[in-house]
């Protein structure tokens, strides 16, 4: 025992000669978190409340049957969302066929079977990275690549194959039909796929794929009868709350080019088509009244497709726990 | 892959024959059921009942750490041998490296020889998913897969065979039945292996175990996350599958070393200090730093 350590008081002593802090200013201060996330909550909820009002007020009146079965028109009372509602039910299930399997594919090479080494962490930063970028860089990239491929076909004379009146058609360039749409919001919507898979994966616990490679399972094996399925309720609620984002953007729509005024549905890959966002944008911009309220039902119309969503969501997740659990 | 006959048709469990198999004091004593054995063609260049693992000058590093330095040593078939030793001293490297889930390690590499049934276990071209067929292992804090009890039992045999129905069904509780789990489980076999309590869990990963018919079992700390009843079952447990499998066991519990073990092997400091039968080593230990050791004195 060193001199100097004889002088040092003990712990109790120490204690005792630090003034005490006052317990009524921790108790309000206790108080006034608690009040303050309160506001901050309610000051959210009235937000949305004050949103979904006025909305409702604006646009229940056109909302019907006939506002569903109606293609656009010039006239207000004649118009309705079939269109852009059909053309999002396309875009975003071409979305959502090509980003889950694509996207979660990525998360398990990079979580499972990549080494670890700096060409990875570079590729893990560049996908965060790439779930900021603003989805209208997202639309050129699309334009670019899907809608006129890179201008190695003439636009103008398509590679055709099949028949163009049948559901079967494709072209090259793909112009911009509903698969360039599709594939556009995949772009947009792939790198938060990739991350929140990730983040599913990484979840799992690591003595859950130590059993299973101890059992001799391969590591193929370990990860598609044991990590995936135990990360799989995660996987599809972020790749759903993922898709829900694609329903509402409109910017990447616009850079590729897809028209205003569209009276038809679409019946193949090349269709034109329009989305709802698009179509909110457009009747929101024309002064007379009756496009106001238009663009009001069919926020409410979005809105409902993205609560199914998420209610789709839900009941995959709460299924997958119950199967799992 | 063969036929689920075959797949099904193990030998003649050596329940009756194993010397050293206490006839009586078998709380299931209707274990008639067949019994998951390893595949019959065992023998190789060593006698059955000799020698199942064997290390000479065997080394194992992580990275630039040297974590076992020239281990030398017999594990004996269908015996139970205990590591003991601080923390840190290599006993689960040495565990790990007989199974070679080191491999999933970044860094960890291992030299000189480390055999089973006189087959070099560090070769390269090692095909480790067989090898971990034949050398089962059970872990510090039970692990059961998010699935059921039978799909958790089922899990292993179906990665390396088809089987029929019934042949799974079979197998499924003859595992269990081995395991001592069976008569707690056999009413909810598609329940969640996560309702189990902690000792159930860890029976259930040792029915797991068995359900591939490995011919060694590897126990790192099987029971430092149990509580002592728990942890009676299991050593328990671990007398009875003695007859049958070659067990290694790591632990940090003495008594439980002294209680459960034939043989006992003292690392310290990534050596191997002193190794054999373990009333030699509890009562009459060579070296200083074993006596230390297990009378308690440090570590």
């Amino acid at each position: 025992m060193s001199p100097a350590a004889a002088q040092v008081r003990s712990p109790a002593e120490i204690v005792d000669a630090a003034p005490r802090s006052s317990a009524a200013l921790r108790a309000a201060a206790d108080r006034a978190f608690l009040v303050a996330c309160l506001a901050f909550t309610g000051l959210a909820v009235c937000i949305l409340a004050v949103l979904l009002i006025t909305v409702w007020r604006q646009g229940h009146e056109r909302l019907g049957w006939d506002f569903l079965q109606n293609f656009t028109s010039r006239k207000p009372d004649a118009a309705g969302v079939k269109a852009p509602l059909w053309g999002s039910v396309w875009v975003c299930a071409i979305c959502a066929l090509t980003a889950i399997p694509v996207g979660v594919g990525t998360a398990l090479y990079l979580e499972e079977f990549a080494r670890k080494s700096r060409l990875t962490s570079f590729i893990k930063l560049n996908i965060a990275n790439l779930a900021g970028v603003p989805s209208i860089v997202y639309g050129i990239l699309g334009l670019t690549a899907f809608a006129r491929m890179f201008g190695a076909v003439d636009a103008d004379q398509p590679i055709s194959i099949g028949n163009p009146e049948g559901p079967f058609f494709i072209q090259f360039p793909f112009g911009n039909g509903v698969l360039a749409g599709g594939l556009t919001l995949m772009l947009v919507v792939l790198p938060i796929v990739i991350v929140s898979s990730q983040e599913a994966l990484r979840s799992v616990p690591r003595s859950l794929r130590g059993g299973a490679l101890a059992l001799g399972a391969t590591q193929w094996q370990s990860t598609w009868n044991v990590t995936l399925p135990s990360a799989l309720p995660m996987v599809m609620t972020g790749s759903i709350l993922a898709i829900s984002r694609a329903i509402g953007e409109a910017a990447p729509m616009l850079v590729l080019g897809v028209p205003l005024f569209i009276r038809s549905v679409p019946t193949n890959l090349t269709s034109d088509f329009t989305v709802l966002p698009f179509q909110i944008y457009y009747w929101a911009n024309r002064p007379q009244a009756g496009f106001s309220e238009l663009a009001a039902a069919a926020i409410l119309v979005l809105l409902a497709v993205l609560l199914t969503f998420n209610a789709v969501a839900v009941v995959i997740r709460q299924r997958l726990q119950r199967n799992a659990g | 892959m063969t036929t689920p006959a075959q797949a099904t048709a193990s030998p003649q469990p050596p329940l009756a024959t194993a010397p050293g198999a206490p006839a009586a004091g078998r709380p299931n004593g209707d274990l008639q059921v067949r019994t998951p054995t390893p595949a019959a063609k065992v023998p190789g260049p060593v006698a059955p009942d000799g020698i199942a693992i064997s290390a000479q000058g065997f080394d194992a590093w992580y990275g630039d750490f040297h974590a076992l330095k020239g281990i030398s040593l017999e594990i004996p078939r269908r015996q139970v041998t205990a590591f003991i030793g601080p923390s840190g001293c290599g006993k689960s490297t040495c565990l790990r490296w007989i199974n070679r889930m080191n491999d999933a390690i970044v860094g960890a590499r291992a030299g000189g020889r480390l055999q089973l049934d006189g087959e070099d276990l560090l070769a390269p071209q090692r095909d480790v998913v067989e090898l971990r067929r034949r050398v089962g292992m059970v872990f510090q804090k039970p692990n059961p897969f998010p699935k059921s009890i039978y799909d958790n039992v089922a899990f292993g045999p179906r990665l390396h065979r088809k089987f029929a129905r019934h042949d799974l069904d079979e197998l499924v509780e003859s595992s269990l039945r081995a395991a001592a789990l069976w008569d707690e489980v056999k009413d909810r076999l598609g329940a969640s292996a996560l309702g189990l309590s902690g000792g159930q869990q860890q029976r259930l990963c040792i029915a797991r175990a068995v359900a591939v018919g490995p011919e060694v079992l590897l126990m790192d700390e099987p029971c430092s996350a149990l509580d002592p009843r728990s942890t009676a079952s299991i050593e328990q447990l671990i007398r009875e599958l003695e007859s049958q499998y070659t067990i290694v066991i790591v632990t940090h519990n003495m008594q439980q070393a002294a209680r459960v073990s034939d043989r006992t092997a003292f690392f310290y400091e990534g050596s191997l200090v002193e190794a054999g039968d373990t009333d030699r080593i509890f009562t009459n230990p060579q070296s200083k730093q074993t006596e230390d050791y297990v009378s308690g004195r440090f570590g």
